[in-house]
């Protein structure tokens, strides 16, 4: 071959590059929701009919629904017309081309949490050239998880590999008719994770670092579907400490989590997005729903989170106990600051016989931040011998902000055993000037007074997450104290 | 080491020292004596740096420095010590990670490194030793559910542990049986030194029997109506305050 005809080669080759990305480009959807965006979104991701149904009755029925108002929690508005629910990933161009054009209270944050320099310019979205080191890791991850029968996957993946065991399960913990966000991510949801652990393996690492490498393109409405099998356990993280850049206001993300026999799940989140700017301008709003469905007997689910991030978060990880003797965890740690709004807790429904629930809430707030416990424990009258434990602590910290709890507790059974514990704390300038008088600064006494008032939270993270999710808190923290 | 000039000190408008003169030489014990409400337990925590109160006149130089001007975190870095009448309680965090954390701010202060891990665990449990106290206490959360007399044990271990140049005690006595009182002054007797300065605030003489002082002073409604030397305070255990108070209402009168 002349050098002539390699170099035209070549250039074909570039153009064919260049236009396909321009291909995707046009193919963002205009602005707005109806049916057909929804097939246009199930096109795109070539699902089979059954995803295109199930996503149409879910857009059918938000149709039907209004947006809920009882959380506590204010902000304008949401205009869902001017959405955009499809568009092709972003241009490398588009975004930084160095870390020299992030902003420098970004880095600055980075650094406090230490973060790699790789992963900064992931986070920050710089163009990437070179495909660095994480996707060979990412391939030996799943290599290693393949032995062992365990599915790890983007959940477009799974509709198109697995689609028994998606069609199966989807939609069987948080029904498409849910709530209204539930709703309305059930007929647009771009991607997310999907896991299931075969009967009796053990999966041998935290599922989180692969996350982290790949979780490049969060979008809006994410859908995440974990399924163990008869004895198996599994612990998926998810989320990390550093601030990610986001464009999208609005976040209503979907977690269906199913244990089955002796099966456990133990789910840990580190939530830090966006929060606003001190006048609480911007942020994101944060709508989740979290569900886990303890289907087996002898099953455990434990959701731990920790909340630092989003102008609001709306949120409830719950578990449906079904399986006798089943247990539902719910350990949480909130944090709101300058004008950040929280309405959090859990939902615990005991159904089968003798299943039990541990709740441990720690809300913080400072600044003008307003953090709500709203936690639902119900026993219903097939549930003989259910217990019930829940701790939920408030701090205030300076006299703008709020700490408020609703707990909603339902019996049916009169065997069932329910223990709640609640307090409000200021951190007082005793405790303080007792820090400072040993030589540490006020700052350094409120973030050491924060993380001990949540330690019992922190030890049920892995220990990993737990180090950075301290960090963070203190991070947080910094300037909390006037 | 310490001088304390015509001291005003005020809380919630109301005055409550009313012009203290003191001077604390380096090597030197005082005993601070007086009867509830005297402004005992203000003096002390004025000197440690706490910022509800208000100063309304007169001066505090401390190592030839001007204390008031000082954030209490700078003052404990430069060498003041305050054992609390009411040690603070700070849930989940742990006696060992706080009193490390303190020895740390105090030795970069210093210009010094930060004590490694090892280092650290052998240095508290031999002053462990010394206070006679369970080991336990130092993996349980600051003073969380210790009883009265563990954290007053708890402060002077964190004193011997932190070496202090200027230590205040505020009645670290009251509550203590008879044998944590010597351990206690067990604890301080430890850390005498011609470099290092005590101010001891009791109401009782029976610690001074074992902490013995080189001067007292009785504070009496916010002003030291008598100073004197060891004998003042047997003089003081057997006539009582009232004595004083006598003796006040004379002078007034006069």
């Amino acid at each position: 071959m002349s050098t002539e005809t390699q170099k035209i080669e070549e250039l074909a080759n570039q153009e064919y590059k260049y236009g396909f990305y321009t291909d995707i480009e046009t193919d963002s959807a205009p602005p707005g929701l109806n049916e057909d965006i929804i097939r246009l979104i199930s096109g795109k991701k070539k699902e089979p009919e059954f995803m295109l149904k199930w996503r149409l009755k879910a857009y059918k029925h938000w149709l039907t629904m209004k947006e809920p108002t009882w959380a506590n929690v204010h902000y304008g508005p949401i205009d869902y017309q001017s959405i955009v629910y499809y568009s092709a990933p972003k241009r490398k161009e588009d975004g930084p081309q160095s870390l020299d054009e992030v902003d420098p209270q970004l880095l600055e944050t980075y650094k406090k949490l230490g973060i790699p320099l790789e992963e900064q310019e992931l986070l920050a979205g710089v163009a990437v050239d070179a495909v660095f080191d994480s996707v060979s890791v990412a391939t030996t991850f799943k290599e290693k998880l393949g032995e062992l029968g365990i599915i790890f996957c983007p959940f477009s993946e799974a509709v198109q590999d697995h689609p028994d065991l998606v069609k199966k399960y989807l939609g069987s913990v948080v029904p498409h008719t849910d709530n209204f966000f539930a709703s309305l991510n059930s007929a647009v949801f771009s991607d997310g994770s999907f896991v299931y652990i075969p009967e009796g393996v053990r999966c041998p690492m935290e599922l989180s670092t692969y996350f982290r490498i790949n979780a490049k393109n969060t979008g809006q409405f994410e859908r995440t579907l974990i399924i163990a099998d008869k004895g198996s356990y599994v612990s998926y993280l998810e989320g990390c400490t550093a601030p990610m850049r986001d464009e999208n206001q609005l976040h209503a993300a979907v977690v269906e989590l199913i244990a089955l026999d002796d099966a456990q799940i133990k789910y840990s989140t580190i939530q830090n997005w966006y929060p606003g700017d001190e006048e609480g301008k911007g942020g994101i709003y944060n709508f989740v729903t979290k569900r886990g469905k303890c289907l087996g007997r002898n099953s455990k689910i434990s959701w731990t989170q920790v909340e630092t991030g989003a102008a609001i978060t709306w949120k409830y990880p719950g578990v449906l106990l079904i399986g006798d003797n089943s247990i539902g965890e719910f350990y949480s740690v909130a944090l709101t600051k300058n004008w950040q709004q929280a309405d959090t807790g859990t939902k615990m429904i005991h159904i089968g016989k003798n299943t039990r629930s541990n709740v441990v809430s720690k809300g913080i707030s400072a600044g003008h931040g307003q953090n709500t416990y709203r936690g639902l424990i119900r026993i219903s009258k097939s549930a003989t011998g259910a217990r019930n434990y829940t701790q939920c602590d408030s701090m205030l910290l300076g006299d703008q902000c709020g700490a408020h709890t609703f707990p909603y507790i339902e019996i049916k059974n009169s065997t069932a055993q329910m223990e709640h514990e609640a307090s409000t704390s200021k951190v007082g300038e005793d405790q303080i000037f007792y820090c400072q008088s040993r030589g540490l600064s006020a700052e350094d006494a409120v973030s050491m007074i924060v993380n001990g008032f949540c330690k019992k939270v922190f030890k049920e993270l892995p220990m990993e997450f737990a180090v950075e999710a301290q960090k963070l808190l203190s991070v947080n923290l910094e300037g909390s104290v006037g | 080491m310490l001088e304390i000039k015509n001291l005003h000190v005020k809380a919630d408008g109301k005055e409550i020292l009313r012009g203290i003169d003191l001077k604390v030489n380096a090597g030197e014990v005082h005993s601070i004596m007086g009867p509830n409400g005297s402004g005992k337990s203000t003096l002390a925590q004025v000197i440690a740096g706490r910022e509800s109160y208000e100063i309304t006149d007169g001066e505090v130089i401390y190592q030839g420095k001007d204390l008031l001007e000082m954030a209490p975190e700078d003052r404990a870095r430069q060498g003041i010590f305050l054992a609390f009448q009411y040690p603070v309680e700070i849930p989940g965090v742990s006696n060992t990670y706080f009193l490390k954390a303190a020895l740390n701010a105090l030795r970069k202060e210093r210009g010094e490194e930060e004590v490694d891990a090892m280092d650290f665990l052998a240095l508290i449990k031999e002053k462990m030793k010394l206070l006679g106290m369970d080991e336990t206490l130092i993996s349980r959360p600051v003073n969380e559910g210790f009883s009265g007399g563990e954290k007053k044990r708890n402060e002077i271990f964190q004193m011997v542990v932190l070496e202090p140049k200027l230590a205040i005690l505020d009645e670290t006595d009251s509550g203590l049986d008879i044998d944590a009182l010597k351990i206690v002054a067990a604890g301080v007797n430890s850390l005498r030194s011609p470099e290092r300065s005590f101010i001891v605030v009791t109401h009782y003489q029976r610690m001074l029997n074992y902490i013995v002082p080189d001067a007292v002073h009785v504070l009496y409604e916010g002003r030291i109506v008598k100073s004197g030397g060891k004998e003042l305070a047997l003089e003081l255990e057997e006539k009582g305050y009232t004595w004083l108070e006598d003796k006040t209402a004379a002078a007034v009168n006069s």
